[in-house]
């Protein structure tokens, strides 16, 4: 801290947190803070049950036949770690937690545009989250979590029709986000926050939104079809009866495929804030970044057979879907090398966020890069329902969204609080997440390679060591999230008071104290200003004409 | 609850809410028609795969109460957009008549759609344990006909839940005009479930020639 000195802060004495209390006062609160706590504590909840259900398969998997369960369960293991962390963690996490606390702010608005509509979505999303967890306890549920027809509408003996009702409801939470997200950055922005000076996390949250809309409707229908099919005995999408499982796949995929996006574009914009806060300097190419979060969740729409390579389709429509496959790979490029180049002569400091931000970028890059092995015709023949295609995947979604999630946590940890995290403490969090997530995942590109197969309960013994390796790295990572666990909800209590604006950055959110009034900020806020101007703002208190300014955690 | 055009606290202007509703009902109206076009490619595919047991599944429906209930809700949709101009100019009498003409007509349709399913009922024609096409058909033509009428139930039953729900949204309507709170300055809910009401009704537009006309000309 380079202007005020830490002793100096103090919490504000009315905020979000004390304005009211008991119970009621959360469980019927409009704010979008209190919602996007709710958020919070429900996917934790499920983020914990998803990893329960991970760790029980990476036990298991210790041994070339398998250590504890047989291969029946086996299959409920995945695919209850699936469905968990998907629809009930990755997709609701950034959104619903840090974008319900952060977009109204960030734009200087009291609250979303529809608040009562917010805490409606939470609801639905707790009746989803009941039915999902009444399928899990009452027989599970082996469909793998792509609900493939006719497994699951005729053969499995699974619970599987609770699970997609679970799911089917749990749509209509993420469509209310989505609506209201979308309907808020269109009219509910203070004067002076023009489109192109919103913050890139806003971007990518109005992308993600777009997607929430005209995705999840499409999977809703189809689930209902195959719940229908499953409970009446219809045909959709049963062979036998004359219906097409591949229709099934393609609607399925219509949504599933953007519904990557969902979980990966947030995680972008988090880091499109935490990387110029931390180069100390404007971002580079902030219209392309923004325009790139719109692109990928337009051409993300029209990628979706790629995922059916194998399955049957004709030859010229596969082409055309490696090729937009492909296409969709520029705008992702666009932004890393656009924070690449933030970084390009900055004064960086390596504090925890900035961590996340870093491990982001090299993960993602691996991710993204093996995603063109796999848009590839040829090579798609070879990798499909691979282990490579497992660890794909998990690069993107754990290496990309949930190091976004956890980075974004940290970053906006002292907003949401009003405290400071031991920062000591979370740099080697960060480093022991990042490293046990390598260990865990790498492995599995050469098992992929190698041709083990995914969802198999057994393996032969020559896959032993990396298996082994991979599961020791998963208990690596498993520290990794528990570490951040334990010293954020400590440092509610007994953190550093954080002050308005402990990085510094520029936003909006860091001009109202933290924690923000219920009504976020004391006057509407005009924005004469554009979006990161380091080099233009006095009142952050950094000195930008000679020597880089101190960062927090280097005094 | 707010009263006449009372500005809820998360907006700064009246002007302001008014846009926020109204951008909000057709963002929700473009995830509805997201919503039915799965249905709708369900329905593509597997008429242009079967499209002998379509055409013959299709004449078995009876004409006129799908003609008729079209008319009957392309009624309602004048009288829905009447309430809509009526509200808009302040006609606060004309109001609760025209809402009242509305939910009269969507009733009817609801109605004549309970008769029909009735009719399926008696002819074994509900997909399910029960069905059977035609007496001797072969278990192929039975397995696609009823393909064709799971898709018939599943279109004009999520229609109809569409309708039912467009009822409670009207008959909220009506209590509200009756209290006098819709003026000139404040009309958006009118506004609002009429975008609503005129969808569903579009949905049904394309449903009953898509369900009834196959091949009939």
């Amino acid at each position: 801290m380079s202007a005020t000195p830490a002793a100096v802060n103090q919490m504000p004495r009315e905020h979000y947190l004390n304005a009211t209390y008991g119970i009621r006062s959360w469980l019927l609160t409009t704010d979008h803070k209190r919602i996007a706590l709710l958020y919070l504590a429900s996917v934790t909840f499920f983020f914990f049950i998803g990893g329960a259900f991970a760790t029980m398969i990476r036990i298991h998997l210790l041994s070339p036949k398998g250590l504890l369960v047989t291969p029946e369960t086996y299959n409920k293991l995945f695919t209850m770690h699936g469905v968990a962390m998907i629809f009930f963690f990755l997709i609701p996490s950034i959104p619903a937690v840090l974008g319900n606390f952060l977009l109204p702010i960030m734009i200087g608005a009291k609250d979303l545009a529809f608040p009562k509509i917010n805490l409606l979505s939470w609801y639905i999303y707790l009746i989803g989250g009941c039915f999902v967890l009444y399928s899990f306890s009452t027989g599970g549920l082996d469909t793998g979590w792509t609900f493939y027809t006719p497994l699951s509408s005729v053969y499995s003996n699974s619970a599987v029709t609770p699970a997609v009702l679970g799911v089917f409801i749990n749509g209509f939470s993420s469509i209310l986000t989505g609506l209201n997200f979308i309907v808020t950055v269109h009219t509910m922005r203070a004067p002076g926050m023009t489109w192109f000076r919103l913050p890139l996390f806003v971007w990518a949250q109005y992308a993600t939104s777009i997607i929430f809309i005209l995705g999840t409707p499409v999977i809703a229908i189809t689930l209902l079809l195959a719940g229908l099919e499953r409970m009446f005995h219809l045909g959709f999408f049963n062979p036998a009866l004359g219906g097409d499982p591949i229709l099934f796949q393609h609607l399925f995929w219509f949504y599933s495929h953007p519904a990557v996006y969902i979980m990966i574009l947030p995680a972008m914009g988090v880091i499109s804030e935490i990387i110029p806060t931390f180069a100390r300097k404007p971002i580079f190419g902030y219209s392309f970044i923004a325009g790139s979060s719109i692109a990928i969740a337009v051409i993300g729409f029209f990628v979706w057979a790629h995922h059916m390579f194998v399955t049957g389709e004709s030859t010229y429509a596969a082409l055309t879907f490696s090729l937009l496959s492909y296409l969709v790979a520029i705008p992702s490029a666009v932004k890393v090398f656009n924070w690449t180049s933030t970084l390009y002569k900055g004064s960086i400091s390596y504090d925890t966020p900035m961590l996340y931000a870093l491990g982001f970028i090299g993960l993602f890059l691996i991710g993204g890069l093996t995603g063109l092995f796999l848009a590839c015709l040829g090579l798609d023949i070879h990798l499909h329902d691979t282990y490579f295609v497992i660890a794909h995947f998990h690069y993107i979604m754990v290496g990309g969204a949930v190091m976004g999630y956890v980075g974004g946590l940290h970053y906006w940890w002292p907003k949401i609080t009003g405290k400071l995290y031991p920062e000591y403490l979370a740099r080697i969090a960060a480093i022991t997440l990042f490293l046990g997530f390598n260990l865990t995942f790498f492995p599995q590109f050469i098992l992929g390679y190698l041709g083990m197969p995914r969802r198999y309960a057994s393996y032969p013994p020559e896959f032993q060591v990396l298996n082994v390796m991979s599961t020791a790295g998963a208990s690596i990572l498993a520290l990794g999230y528990l570490l951040p666990m334990i010293y954020l909800t400590w440092s509610m209590r007994y953190g550093e008071v954080a002050g308005p604006n402990p990085w510094p950055a520029t936003g909006l959110e860091w001009r109202t104290p933290s924690p923000p009034p219920t009504e976020n900020f004391e006057v509407t806020p005009e924005v004469t200003w554009e979006p990161y101007d380091y080099d233009n703002r006095p009142d952050l208190g950094l000195d930008v004409s000679g020597a880089p300014a101190l960062a927090h955690g280097d005094d | 609850m707010h009263r006449t055009g009372e500005l809820y606290e998360q907006y700064r202007t009246l002007e302001q809410q008014r846009e926020t509703a109204s951008l909000g009902m057709w963002v929700f109206l473009s995830t509805e028609v997201l919503f039915f076009a799965g249905l709708f490619m369900t329905y593509t595919l597997n008429r242009s795969t079967y499209p002998d047991v379509f055409s013959e599944a299709s004449k078995t429906i009876k004409l006129w109460p799908g003609a008729l209930n079209t008319v009957v809700l392309i009624a309602s949709s004048l009288t829905m957009a009447l309430s809509v101009w009526a509200s808009q100019v302040g006609k606060k009498k004309l109001l609760p008549l025209f809402l009242i003409a509305t939910l009269i007509l969507g009733t009817v349709f609801l109605g004549i759609k309970a008769y029909e399913y009735h009719d399926k009922y008696v002819e074994h024609h509900i997909p399910g344990w029960n069905f059977n096409f035609e007496p001797g058909a072969d278990a192929a033509t039975n397995a696609h006909a009823q393909l064709f009428f799971s898709l018939y139930f599943g279109m004009t039953g999520l229609h109809a839940l569409h309708m039912i729900v467009g009822a409670g949204l009207l008959i909220w309507l009506l209590r509200e005009s009756l209290r006098g709170r819709f003026t000139p300055e404040y009309n958006t809910p009118v506004e609002n479930i009429g975008l609503y009401w005129h969808f569903v009704d579009i949905v049904w537009i394309f449903l009953f020639p898509l369900l009834y006309l196959i091949d009939r000309h």
